[in-house]
């Protein structure tokens, strides 16, 4: 847990940035179009670039440097690998954010409940398909994980 | 046992190389690097679209003085970005040629005063006519650029057209359009630099070509070439957008480095990345087609235009290639294509994936749909009627030397979609869908349409002899193999394949293969990351350097001619502890029998061509007259597939990609100026738009490419416009002949096809 003081109408963006050096959040509009800024606030995933500081106060923000647990990677960050979900990687972070926050509410969606799940974040290498099968993936890995352990 | 045989590397489905950095947010892009005593810097640019400066005064209450100031006078070398007739500015220096054109930069510590310092900025300009399409440039309505606003122009004639007009039992004529398009790379354009007379200049930034930039800097300082070091950073997507605009970028950075003495950071926001940098070059392409009652191609005659914006930049070389891709993969005896890139007072159009093939596919595809209806053939049969096969010659008279099955790759595309049984079922129909007990008509309609087209791989013609490519290969301590190459990283997977094509040449596990940050003070020039080249032909060069590598190790007798991944790290290390230092080098040599004469266009245009048939089905509600695609097929013959994952993921992303320069993507000008340059209002599409999109590959293995291999990137930009449009005509009876197909568009069209038809009806006595 670390704390910051910042102007009350800076961007939640730049504070993570800049003053936390947390740098896998990423700008790619500024206008909360693209979801490059995702994170996750109180359980609830956000465009960080569309958030003043003010608004978090007290608030518990989860970044993608906080999704892997220690070399442990997450679930959907091992199928984004696996199955080609990353290319250049710059709306990356996001888009794992999205999809653990998906698979957070909704452990077995649909194809179209991904499509509509990740809508809010663009990517311009991939056609998507490719992120599909990582959050498919996920799943399945997921299901055999609760299979084993129950 | 040889050791490439138990060790096979390509045709494996290996994980991104880079993929953990990037799946944890660790992967650092230039926005994520800081400098101590960073500035931020910023471009002050034209409001107008063609003028004359006359003044420039700083306003406001600002402390100027703590602000650096640079000007084109500061320039300590040439004013202009070198790359191929050098004509544009880095700064504005009197005359200004299209809005938004750079003519001051600042820099300060604090990023938000810059934005202020801007707007206090007073910028008087005596402004000048200025032009806006390619028809007033063609038409020479103001004269924008040289004597008569063309850049370049080509031609390519084969056999001859004018003796077949006379005796031809069919001539059909088409006009088809494109419209500019914007990369949309998530990561934005930015660089850092830090440059001063002693050390020289250094620059780290987001960018496909390290060399272009190095090369750039060069002229722009004035300095010898060692003085000058160019770093490519983690790259979040190029597409062509970050091939020649970042020696614009840099230089601006080393600018205001060198006059401040600090380093400094230049990130571009979106509205400035959309509405400043490279798009897409518009088009216009004429087809007049003769052909005989048997459905045989007798003649073609294109014309290509492309409007290049205001500054050369690399549009002769996109006039190019859209020049040669024009008649397509059929084969027809006489051929004449005229092309010309021209000026206009637009920000400068540059690479874009494809560069020129896209707009110049989309139009002969569209024509040769037209041309069949005319004759009463199938699309489909026509094109088998028409197909290149080996030993025939294309438009430039390059003899195909390569076995192409286009009707196979046609074959095997169709059933995959049940092509036939849908075009008849769709034709023109409405489905029924159950409203209560009742079963009306849709406002739906169906339909399904297919494109056939080939993509050649590497430079153009010449171009690579004159590239002259060279990749190297170094033992590391650890006794792993180090890729020395300028060739970019930006997402296409180049630093996974160039792994698979060392491990398979030498037969050893891909983790002992390793791939330099490309950093011109310690990669050499292995050319531009453009073009398809990378994995064919510097591919190619990897191999080559790495199987040098190993001869020297076996020439020294450290390594016998069977090993295993061990005994050649064992002799790696052997050789830097007893020889020393172990580097070796390959550079490009033409395969055989390739001949180009760049004055007459006539030759062997590309060492190979990818070849690919593309069936989109769409769904057009006669509603709203929005398009929707269903389900999109990609079937292609590449050469061998290095990586299957990173092979079709390229397709699919392409495929996306067209999708929206053919039903998204829809650039708005005002006087010049892009009017939407947000993603609020320049829509590409989402998770929720895209088809799923079915890839499918086809192996014929390329003599000369790495294992195989040919190109690939740039090949699923091609086909998916004129398909799409294809298949809205199988849906609507009416052909488009433009794109971005808007729904605004198909409004005005289809309300002016009824009123024509209730006119026509009206006269009947």
């Amino acid at each position: 847990m670390r704390s910051v003081e910042a102007h009350p109408m800076e961007r939640l963006l730049d504070v993570l940035r800049e003053q936390l050096h947390l740098t896998g959040t990423k700008e790619g509009c500024g206008e909360g179009e693209c979801g490059a800024c995702s994170v996750v606030i109180d359980g609830r995933i956000v465009n960080s670039c569309l958030v003043p500081i003010a608004q978090v106060e007290g608030s518990e923000i989860k970044t993608i440097e906080g999704v892997a647990s220690g070399d442990q990677l997450h679930a959907v960050q091992q199928a984004f690998i696996d199955c080609g979900g990353a290319q250049c990687g710059i709306c990356t972070p996001g888009m794992v954010l999205a999809a653990v926050d998906l698979l957070g509410r909704n452990p077995n969606p649909s194809e179209a409940e991904i499509r509509n799940g990740l809508a809010g974040n663009l990517c311009r290498c991939t056609g998507y398909m490719k992120i599909f099968e990582s959050v498919l993936r996920a799943c399945q890995k997921g299901n055999e994980v609760s299979t084993t352990t129950r | 046992m040889s050791p490439q045989t138990n060790n096979r590397s390509i045709g494996k489905a290996a994980p991104r190389k880079e993929g953990r950095k990037k799946v944890t947010g660790a992967a650092l892009y230039v926005d994520d690097i800081s400098f101590p005593e960073m500035l931020h810097g910023t471009t002050v640019r034209s409001q107008v679209a063609r003028g004359r400066i006359k003044s420039i005064s700083f306003e406001g209450d600002l402390r100027w003085d703590e602000f650096t100031i640079v000007t084109a006078k500061d320039i300590p070398g040439e004013n202009y970005v070198a790359l191929i007739l050098n004509d544009q500015p880095y700064l504005a220096e009197e005359l200004i040629n299209h809005p938004e054109e750079p003519i001051l930069l600042l820099a300060h510590p604090d990023k938000y005063l810059l934005e202020e310092a801007r707007r206090n900025l007073r910028i008087e300009v005596e402004e000048l006519p200025a032009i806006f399409t390619l028809e007033d440039s063609l038409n020479q309505k103001e004269i924008v650029w040289g004597d008569d606003n063309v850049f370049k122009s080509f031609l390519v004639d084969k056999g001859n057209v004018n003796d077949v007009w006379a005796s031809a039992d069919f001539i059909v004529e088409g006009e088809y359009h494109t419209g500019a398009q914007e990369q949309l790379y998530i990561e934005n354009n930015g660089a850092i630099a830090i440059a001063n007379a002693q050390d020289g200049v250094t620059v780290w930034g987001s960018m496909q070509c390290p060399y272009y930039v190095h090369k750039a800097l060069v002229k722009l300082f004035g300095l010898p070439e060692e003085k000058i070091r160019v770093i490519q950073t983690e790259t979040g997507g190029g597409f062509g957008g970050k091939e020649e605009y970042p020696s614009l970028l840099a230089g601006h950075a080393a600018l205001l480095s060198w006059k401040s003495g600090k380093p400094v950071k230049m990130i571009y926001d979106r509205a400035e990345d959309m509405v400043a940098t490279t798009k897409r070059h518009p088009s216009r392409t004429r087809h007049k087609t003769a052909v005989a009652k048997d459905g045989k191609l007798l003649a073609m005659e294109i014309e290509f235009i492309i409007d290049g914006g205001a500054y050369c930049t690399l549009s002769p070389v996109v006039l190019s290639r859209g020049t040669i891709h024009a008649a397509g993969p059929y084969f027809c005896p006489n051929v004449r294509i005229r092309s010309s890139a021209v000026a206009t007072n637009i920000p400068p159009h540059g690479a874009f994936r494809g560069f020129g093939a896209p707009q110049s596919i989309f139009a002969l595809e569209r024509q040769l749909d037209k041309v069949a209806k005319t004759i009463g053939l199938t699309p489909d049969e026509f094109r088998r009627r028409n197909f290149v096969v080996e030993g025939q010659t294309t438009a430039t008279n390059q003899v195909i030397r390569e076995k192409v099955d286009m009707t196979g790759l046609l074959e095997r595309a169709f059933e995959l979609t049940d092509y036939h049984e849908k075009t008849r079922r769709f034709r023109g129909s409405s489905p029924t869908v159950r409203e209560g007990s009742n079963e009306v008509r849709s406002w739906v309609k169906k339909g399904i349409g297919f494109a056939s087209f080939m993509h050649g791989a590497g430079f153009t013609g010449s171009g690579e002899v004159y590239l002259a490519s060279v990749v190297g290969a170094e033992a590391t301590a650890e006794g792993r193999v180090r890729i020395l190459a300028a060739s970019t990283e930006i997402g296409q997977g180049t630093n996974t394949i160039f792994s698979q094509i060392a491990a398979e040449a030498l037969g050893v596990d891909e983790s002992l293969i390793e791939v330099a940050q490309p950093d011109t003070s310690h990669v050499p020039n292995s050319g531009p990351t453009v073009a398809s080249r990378t994995c064919m032909v510097v591919g190619k060069l990897v191999e080559s350097a790495v199987l040098g590598l190993k001869q020297t190790l076996i020439g020294t007798g450290l390594l016998h001619e069977t090993y295993d991944s061990a005994a050649f790290q064992q002799a790696c290390r052997k050789h830097l502890d007893s020889v020393g230092p172990l580097k070796t080098f390959s550079t490009y040599h033409p395969p055989p029998n390739v001949r180009w004469d760049d004055e007459k266009y006539q030759g062997d245009a590309y060492g190979t061509y990818a070849w690919a048939v593309y069936v989109a089905e769409v769904s057009v509600d006669m509603l709203t007259y929005e398009v929707h695609v269903d389900d999109f097929v990609a079937v292609q013959e590449v050469g061998r597939v290095i990586n299957p994952v990173l092979a079709a993921g390229q397709i699919e992303g392409g495929v996306a990609q067209a999708i929206g320069f053919t039903l998204f993507e829809n650039v708005v000008w005002q006087n010049g100026r892009m009017a939407n340059g947000q993603m609020t209002n320049y829509i590409m599409p989402t998770a929720a738009d895209i088809p799923p999109i079915r890839v499918y590959f086809e192996e014929n293995p390329y003599a000369y490419g790495p294992g195989g291999a040919k190109g690939i990137g740039e090949l699923p930009m091609d086909g998916a416009a004129p398909a799409i449009l294809s298949a809205i005509e199988n849906a609507t009876g009416v052909s488009f002949n433009h794109v971005p197909l808007m729904p605004e568009a198909m409004i005005d069209e289809l309300s002016v096809l009824y009123e024509e038809a209730g006119a026509s009806n009206r006269s009947k006595p």
